[in-house]
């Protein structure tokens, strides 16, 4: 869905907004492309939710601008920007049915009663909540409430739709269901949605590009197989997936420089004693320290002679020949898997 | 229900022993007796004492007080007071919520305090305080000085009902209104009002109880008016007609005990501070 013109949805110059002394956002500049599913990913106070609320209008930034659609936000209150949000808790109105609730934004902007009710019902039949407009948001399910507030921001057809950790509250099963749902919802309806989470895995598995933030800076902005693949600092390794990185001594033991390094556990081979190995491969030893069951594969740490533990996972695909915990194995990988930082 | 009556009792590991359930009625008694005796006096046939047990039983006082054109005048004038200060109550009481809840400034706490103070201190010190206020500013004692008299404390109870609604209520709710489009007043008018509805209504009910039985207050601060109270209390002292005091309380009774049950049903599922007598 990504224009060929290559105007940004929304673009951050420069953006800083410091509390007293704490910088939340610090300096940030990047672009979100028109039409994309763009995450914001990282640890509480990385400065991710600031930068949503910086979209919305809740915050203004201390320096630099906020451009949406061209459109400098600077001193724009959130009821005149073409921004909608979909808030963590929901925040349903509680006194008005769930079709009050979703033509809310229409009756603001006056548009004739009947004309809104048809459009919030279609929006609810969308989120596949047909029949629910007359209940209460008391009356719904948690998974029901996120539909309602999604209906009730998508109504309003924003050039950017934002999402503050929209699915934290859902039980698993419902969020892996509410990820496909989502991002079906998204290519139907074209429209931009800016993704904030601490889910890696939602990140991943829902967006076409990630911005990792750390302490109110972007660490890396990326696809989420280069991110994954090639995460530029250790932090991106250590954030996105088990990061099995080796530093200093460790490291020196395995590579030959003290330069930090590691790699993906599904890339190593782990192989028990007296088995042949490719000799271009980058080799390891160590002694299973502990053996964890997981169903579609088993999970092995591994502490090495050269000093660090590497966390490697085996596919369950057959019967193999399992070392028991304490035994010697031989670990092995790929030159080019293995991944190294400059800091 | 049975069963569910059981369960109840096993989780509260048995019933009350007698020593505690005794002194629970008696509790209960000694706080409604005296209320018992109100209503059964307006019934007594014997006018000038209160004599145990009453010689005999009559409606008639409720005759006699129906056809007193001074009950009406104390009564009615009781009503209106207490409508005009549970109406300045509310306006007022609101927005000192909303602002308490939207803001945060230099001295907060003692504003908080200096709002709750005409509740917490005395009756007999906001009365003194605003007869001396009211004579210092050469204000004429009137029907209006009972009024903000009475405003004085029945703001606290609408201030506590409203303050706790806002502070259970998401502050996300104004956020998601101003994303949707509304401003600031469309917002007060389309979410944060209707919210505040059953709160504001409670405490307009509990500000109207509690002015309609008031005498303290409204003694330093009326001229040569009579509230209901004060017209009772004159009662009590003629030797003639008793019996019809205590057809006055009932009625006192009635209008202030339903107010605050409504208040009650109000706020019942909620954890709102319903209110405190005073």
């Amino acid at each position: 869905m990504t224009t060929a013109s290559g105007t940004a949805a929304v673009s951050f110059q420069n953006v800083s907004r410091h509390y007293g002394a704490v910088k939340a956002v610090d300096a940030v500049s990047f672009d979100i492309r028109e039409g994309e599913f763009f995450a914001m990913l990282g640890p509480s106070g990385s400065g991710k939710t600031t930068c949503l609320r910086l979209i919305a209008g809740f915050e203004q930034p201390t320096d630099g601008h906020v451009i949406v659609h061209g459109i400098d936000m600077n001193g724009v209150p959130p009821y005149d920007r073409d921004v909608n949000t979909v808030f963590q808790d929901y925040a349903l109105f509680p006194h008005m049915s769930v079709l009050d609730n979703v033509a809310y934004g229409l009756m603001i902007r006056k548009v004739p009663t009947g004309q809104r009710r048809k459009q919030a019902e279609e929006m609810l039949e969308m989120v596949a909540l047909g029949g629910f407009g007359g209940r209460k948001p008391s009356q719904l399910s948690g998974g029901q409430r996120q539909r309602v507030a999604l209906a009730r921001a998508l109504v309003n057809h924003p050039k950017v739709l934002l999402l503050d950790e929209p699915l934290g509250a859902l039980d698993l099963k419902l969020r892996e269901q509410m990820q496909v749902e989502l991002k079906a919802i998204q290519r139907r309806v074209g429209i931009t949605f800016v993704y904030v989470t601490h889910d890696q895995g939602e990140a991943l598995s829902m967006s076409d590009r990630v911005a990792v933030f750390n302490q109110g800076k972007i660490e890396q902005l990326a696809s989420p197989t280069e991110l994954y693949e090639k995460p530029a600092t250790t932090f991106v390794a250590g954030f996105v997936g088990i990061s099995n990185l080796l530093e200093g001594a460790a490291a020196r033991a395995v590579t030959g420089t003290e330069q930090a390094c590691s790699i993906r556990p599904e890339k190593i081979h782990l192989e028990r004693s007296g088995v042949a190995i490719p000799a271009d491969a980058m080799t390891a030893r160590g002694r299973v320290s502990s053996i964890l069951y997981l169903g579609a594969n088993t999970r092995y740490e591994v502490a090495l002679e050269g000093g660090g533990e590497l966390t490697v996972t085996l596919q369950n695909r057959e019967a193999h020949a399992e070392p028991a915990e304490g035994e010697t194995v031989q670990l092995w990988w790929e030159a080019r898997h293995l991944m190294r930082f400059a800091r | 229900m049975r069963s569910k009556q059981t369960q109840v009792s096993d989780r509260s590991k048995g019933k009350a022993g007698w020593g505690l359930k005794s002194a629970a009625w008696f509790g209960v008694l000694y706080l409604n007796l005296p209320i018992l005796f109100i209503v059964l006096y307006g019934f007594t046939t014997d006018d000038a004492s209160y004599s145990f047990p009453p010689p005999g039983l009559t409606t008639q006082w409720f005759a006699v007080t129906w056809a007193r054109a001074d009950f009406w005048d104390a009564f009615w004038l009781s009503v209106q007071v207490a409508f005009l200060s549970m109406l300045i109550a509310m306006v007022l009481g609101t927005f000192a919520a909303a602002a308490m809840y939207r803001f945060k400034f230099f001295g907060k706490e003692a504003v908080t305090l200096l709002i709750l103070l005409p509740i917490a201190l005395p009756g007999i010190v906001t009365g003194i305080s605003l007869r001396s206020a009211f004579a210092l500013g050469d204000i004429p004692f009137s029907y209006f000085t009972i009024v903000l008299g009475h405003a004085t404390f029945c703001i606290v109870v609408v201030y506590n009902n409203a303050i706790a609604r806002l502070r259970r209520s998401s502050p996300a709710l104004i956020e998601a209104s101003m994303d949707l489009g509304a401003d600031t007043f469309q917002t007060f008018r389309h979410v944060i009002l209707p919210n505040l509805a059953t709160a504001l209504l409670a405490g307009g009910m509990l500000a109207f109880a509690l002015s309609f039985d008031e005498i303290i207050v409204t003694t330093f601060t009326a001229g040569q008016q009579e509230t209901l109270p004060i017209w009772m209390f004159g009662e009590l002292s003629r030797p003639r007609q008793r019996p019809v005091t205590n057809v006055a309380a009932i009625f006192v009774m009635i209008i202030t005990f339903v107010p605050i049950l409504a208040a009650y049903y109000l706020t019942r599922d909620t954890d709102d501070v319903a209110g405190s007598g005073k």
